[in-house]
């Protein structure tokens, strides 16, 4: 088993891709089933935003937009802190199955780490420094 | 190899190094020493841990080893040790990849399209 850099997740949906596409790129598509809210401007480049009645919101920017078969965007690892740019990618495709869509969801990016990680390791970072540590010990004790 | 998977495999050895180093709650308990106190030496650290001086040499060399922690140039009593976290990145990725969860997502997508074309 290799880092998992990539996760892949494939569903079988009983309705057509025109309908699928619709729930994966317009805001009430997205508002029912994803987030609780959603704003989405459908074009390379542009951005969209879900959120959530925890108050968690998560900025997006659209990549690709070629109805009804690829849809991508990126988005912030929730992990990170808020002003750090690095983003995974999140692509769907759509694939006519019978009357139904084969849907993939692929989100790539998990393994990027920053060129001056090394570097900033030793000039600081010792903030916030000591929650990270505490989080991961209890993802390591949770039975 | 490729060079992508090459470069996959060197950061998982990292995280298991990781999460290796982490299981040990002395070892837990000198990191959070580093984190909040800053630099120390190991007289330092058995000061203010209910561990030996022994035994937290040998979890620092673990943790250099790791290199979760960096000993700074020094006379041999006198080395200070210093936190680095970036192997802690790299495991936090590895976690972050394992945390996102799309079947969750994925189902509601597959009812909600049920529940319109019922509608």
């Amino acid at each position: 088993m290799g880092f998992p850099d990539r996760i892949e997740r494939t569903v079988e949906l009983a309705h057509p891709p025109g309908m699928v596409w619709a729930a994966l790129t317009t805001a009430e598509g997205l508002a029912a089933w994803f987030g609780d809210e959603a704003a989405i401007d459908l074009r390379p480049g542009g951005s969209a935003r879900m959120s959530w009645a925890s108050g968690y919101t998560v900025e997006m920017r659209v990549e690709r937009v070629e109805e009804p078969t690829v849809f991508g965007f990126t988005w912030h690892l929730e992990e990170l802190p808020e002003d750090d740019p690095r983003r995974t990618y999140v692509e769907f495709t759509l694939e006519p199955a019978g009357t139904g869509t084969r849907l993939t969801v692929v989100e790539t990016g998990f393994a990027q780490l920053p060129d001056d990680a090394y570097r900033k390791a030793y000039d600081g970072h010792v903030q916030g420094w000591a929650s990270e540590l505490g989080e991961l010990a209890e993802h390591l004790d949770a039975p | 190899m490729p060079p992508d998977l090459q470069q996959d495999a060197g950061l998982e050895a990292v995280a298991e190094q990781v999460f290796t180093a982490l299981a040990d709650p002395s070892r837990r308990a000198i990191l959070a020493a580093l984190a909040s106190g800053g630099p120390a030496t190991a007289t330092d650290l058995a000061g203010r841990l209910p561990i030996t001086r022994q035994a937290i040499a040998k979890h620092l060399a673990l943790l250099a080893q790791a290199g979760l922690v960096r000993a700074e140039p020094g006379e041999r009593r006198r080395v200070r040790y210093r936190l680095r976290s970036a192997p802690m990145k790299v495991a936090q990725q590895f976690l972050a990849a394992l945390a996102r969860d799309w079947d969750g997502p994925l189902g509601a997508l597959k009812e909600h399209l049920d529940r319109s074309a019922a509608g």
